[in-house]
């Protein structure tokens, strides 16, 4: 073991804020061309960890090795040095620069203060050609896809000569197509010898690409599998300390009345001139759970806004329990018993410089529960956000008093759900409830969601995880270029035929 | 979960910490300039600043230059309130000086022209600074006009149209405006007999009791009510404030009018206790509103420091004034002041040295402890 050759050991790390213990004498380490990941659940501490190792934070405890050597890395500069690079999960690159300009940022080569950019080009087409990492270099970064962002920032790590590479959460913001490409890059990565770290909460694309896997709970360390020799339960045992079911049960469906009827709307895009979403039709009734699928940007955000009354609609009704709604402020929408889980959860979802007991009572604290005379009634509010916090178990350093920004991206979105939820709304308007989070915490709001629907209340859907549209809906409506273009029964259909609606080769006529 | 927060870690605590450290940095800077200036006379004129009223030998004449300064106290308080206030809702609220000029403006027009009795030119003056605040709040609302840029602008037009506005109330004898205790008695503040308590400083009016009510009301909007609960959520997150279905836009025009409004009746609470004159040809905004911004940040961003900081900024303000001019040149008195006032800023800056410090040392002490314990358990082994 201790003969054993590593490119990166961090040993017996420890870090600690306010409250909480993030890292609790974590040991990793990681081999020459390995892929290995790091799992956890959210909150377990990988992102702490990543930060202590680019030299973000300093460890209270423990040392960090390169190549059998001890090193300090005081600062995101001493780790670039040491070849280590990191490609966050929310990328840094300036919008309006070039592909190009973005990889050289900082380290230009230059002559008597003049740009060699040649150089530079022929450098980075190099490394591109060399690792199949396809990018115009001349493009703008706001002009392209995110999986081509991605790839920008692999790139900037190649032309540093990183050799240790560190990959947060790499897949959250891509199409399972761009998923397949980063897994097929990063074989190729490791095959010419560089080191990868594979930060994810996601088991399937662990089992595809990584060679071992090093699982964190609650900022502890638990232990470090070969993947080969493993399965994708253990694993989530591993991360989660039990047993978790990655198939939803529940009874068949059984709607009744209508609670939401949309009728022929239209809403105007902000990013075009064309309508985002095209005269669109349907029904939601109590008692199902009814998932708009698609490929992402096909209109579905704009929807939902348009439902909630977050953009007014250009034509159209929509009707809920019978009263046209259609132009009622957000708040009676809401009174009315609409709930909404925002699919921008620090846009809408939260105010982050709130503390979490006031952002729990953000739908509510209008009520007489939690406003009298006009003043609030603050112990209302702790004992109301105490027993959210224990139900749907949101973590945080300092309970109730936790400012939502210090909270880790998982136990934001928990809390936005607990809040939803639990308004018990006649409609609940979800837009990827389970974005970010981990499979346990998956579990516990599909479970939610599920018994929400058993209680005899609608619920609206809005996903681009396959898994869960065909896991959680009753029924599919899959969007294309802001029409609706097929209405699918999960029980029947495929993942491939609903991929064909989904990419617009195949539609048919609803109602 | 429920620990005890150390006293060092409390907000409020470390908020009064650095206000200190701020102040005591901002007279060592000054006491450094003093020195290079002239090492002579420095100590002397460092200490002159600081006394203010202290200086005089009797009680009485102590008392009296007290009640001075609490007489410009109260408008100052009023400015950073209206600062801080817009400030919590996520708004710079630069243009309070411009409210307080057109709060001056309404409230001395309606003084010295038609000689309405005080309550009815302080709430002309309110209406005005409120209207003004208005102004920035509906082309931030619904134009996305920045209120510094809406507010800086505001300032000069503000400025001029007062000049314009009390040009006919000018004494012919001078640059100001009439004294309103020469022409129209009622429009004064009345003393309630405040001014007895000052050694018959006739300027020590309800103006001071006026000003500490509104901040206490101020920070119980901000601290304690739903409404205030809506505005600090709207100035934090415009889209969450929608998408919870607050009237976001509403909320920003009414941040803005209070915040005017605060100004504005700073300003009549100066000028209606007849302690200075405006002075119509005057090409500068004064200074009142811009101090109002260093006295919010001194006082913590809190209204009720807002009170202590306004006094102390008013203090050495007022103090600058003694400093001996046969060491030092005249406007040497301002220049003091303004660094200190400058230096008052930092008070987050501060607020974050300290909570590094902390880290540090709770960091060394677990070491510490850490270490005890291992040393203990190795002799318990031995044992």
């Amino acid at each position: 073991m201790s003969n054993e050759h590593y490119a990166i050991e961090m040993l017996h790390i420890t870090k600690r804020f306010p409250g909480i213990v993030a890292n609790d004498d974590i040991t990793l380490q990681l081999k020459p061309g390995e892929i290995h990941a790091l799992l956890g659940e959210n909150g377990a501490g990988k992102s702490t960890l990543m930060s202590v190792l680019f030299g973000l934070y300093q460890p209270e405890e423990g040392i960090i090795k390169k190549d059998g050597v001890e090193v300090t890395i005081r600062n995101p500069n001493d780790a670039t040095a040491l070849h280590i690079g990191m490609v966050h999960q929310h990328f840094k690159l300036v919008e309006c620069f070039s592909v190009l300009d973005n990889i050289i940022l900082g380290i230009e080569p230059t002559k008597a203060g003049f740009l060699r950019k040649a150089e530079a080009r022929e450098k980075v087409m190099a490394l591109s050609e060399k690792y199949g990492l396809h990018v115009d270099p001349d493009a703008l970064i706001e002009d392209i896809t995110v999986g081509m962002q991605q790839r920008t920032e692999i790139l900037k790590m190649l032309y540093r000569d990183n050799e240790i590479l560190i990959f947060d959460e790499p897949t959250a913001v891509l199409t399972p197509q761009e998923i397949d490409e980063l897994m097929e890059i990063m074989r190729g990565l490791a095959r010419e010898g560089k080191s990868i770290l594979f930060i994810s909460h996601k088991l399937n694309e662990i089992m595809s690409v990584a060679d071992r896997c090093s699982v964190l709970r609650k900022g502890k360390y638990i232990g470090t599998v070969e993947v080969a020799n493993t399965t994708k339960e253990e694993l989530s045992r591993m991360m989660v300390g039990r047993d978790v079911e990655f198939v939803v049960h529940k009874d068949p469906a059984q709607p009744t009345d209508v609670v939401l009827d949309v009728e022929d709307i239209t809403v105007a895009s902000k990013m075009h001139s064309n309508n985002a979403v095209k005269n669109v039709s349907f029904k939601v009734r109590r008692g199902e759970i009814v998932c708009i699928a698609g490929i992402d940007g096909n209109g579905q955000t704009e929807l939902v806004y348009g439902l909630t009354g977050l953009e007014p609609l250009k034509s159209g009704k929509v009707i809920m329990n019978g009263e046209d709604i259609t132009k009622a402020p957000i708040r009676k929408r809401s009174v009315m018993g609409m709930s909404h889980i925002p699919e921008d959860r620090h846009k809408h979802g939260l105010v982050l410089d709130y503390p979490l007991e006031y952002n729990l009572v953000l739908q509510r604290y209008f009520e007489p529960e939690f406003t009298k005379c006009g003043f609030l009634r603050k112990a209302n509010i702790r004992s109301y956000a105490e027993r959210l916090i224990e139900q749907y178990d949101v973590r945080s350093g300092q309970g109730p008093i936790t400012m939502a920004r210090s909270m880790s991206g998982g136990n934001q979105q928990k809390a936005i759900v607990a809040r939803e939820i639990d308004k018990n709304p006649e409609l609940l308007i979800a837009v990827q409830p389970t974005r970010g989070l981990d499979v346990g915490a998956i579990e516990y709001i599909h479970k939610q969601i599920v018994a929400h629907r058993d209680s005899g209340k609608a619920v609206l859907l809005v996903s681009l995880e396959l898994e869960e549209v065909m896991s959680l809906s009753d029924r599919i409506l899959v969007m294309y270029e802001g029409e609706i273009v097929g209405e699918l029964d999960p029980k029947t259909t495929t993942v491939e035929e609903l991929g064909l609606y989904m990419a617009g080769a195949k539609r048919m006529e609803v109602q | 979960m429920k620990q005890r927060t150390p006293l060092l870690r409390k907000n409020g605590f470390q908020t009064i910490l650095s206000s200190l450290l701020c102040i005591i940095l901002g007279l060592l800077v000054g006491y450094l300039v003093l020195l290079v200036i002239n090492a002579e006379g420095a100590w002397n004129a460092i200490i002159d600043v600081l006394k203010n009223f202290m200086k005089y030998p009797s009680g009485a004449a102590r008392m009296k230059y007290l009640g001075s300064t609490l007489v410009k106290t109260a408008p100052l308080i009023m400015c950073s309130l209206s600062v801080l206030f817009a400030y919590k809702v996520g708004l710079f609220n630069i243009g309070a000086a411009g409210q307080y000029v057109i709060g001056a403006a309404a409230g001395l027009y309606c003084a010295l022209m038609p000689g309405l009795p005080w309550y009815v030119c302080l709430l002309a003056a309110v209406a005005a600074g409120a209207i003004s605040g208005a102004i920035c709040g509906v082309l931030r609302a619904y134009c996305n006009v920045n209120v510094v840029i809406s507010g800086i602008m505001l300032n000069w037009i503000s400025l001029y149209a007062t000049n314009l506005i009390l040009k006919p109330g000018m004494d012919p004898t001078g640059k100001d405006t009439f004294r309103l205790v020469k022409e129209h008695k009622d429009s004064i503040l009345p003393t309630l007999g405040l001014d007895k308590l000052f050694s018959n400083n006739q300027y020590v009016t309800i103006a001071i009791p006026i000003a500490i009510i509104v901040a206490i009301v101020i920070w119980i909007i901000l601290d304690k009510t739903k409404f205030g609960y809506e505005l600090k959520a709207t100035g934090n997150n415009l889209n969450a404030a929608k998408y919870c279905g607050m009237k976001e836009n509403r909320n920003i025009i009414l941040t803005m009018v209070i915040s005017g409004a605060l100004a504005g009746l700073g300003a009549a609470l100066f000028y209606l206790s007849d302690i200075e004159q405006w002075n119509v040809n005057s090409s500068s905004v004064p200074a009142m509103g811009f101090n109002g911004i260093a006295a919010a940040f001194l006082g913590g961003l809190n209204p009720i420091g807002a009170i202590f900081s306004s006094f102390f900024i008013q203090h050495i303000t007022l103090g600058g004034g003694n400093v001996d001019l046969s060491h030092y040149c005249a406007q040497i008195a301002d220049f003091i002041s303004a660094v200190i006032i400058y230096l008052c800023g930092f008070v987050l800056f501060f607020k974050s040295v300290i909570n590094r410090f902390l880290d540090k040392r709770d960091e060394k002490r677990i070491q510490r402890e850490k270490a005890a314990n291992a040393e203990a358990t190795e002799k318990g082994g031995n044992k």
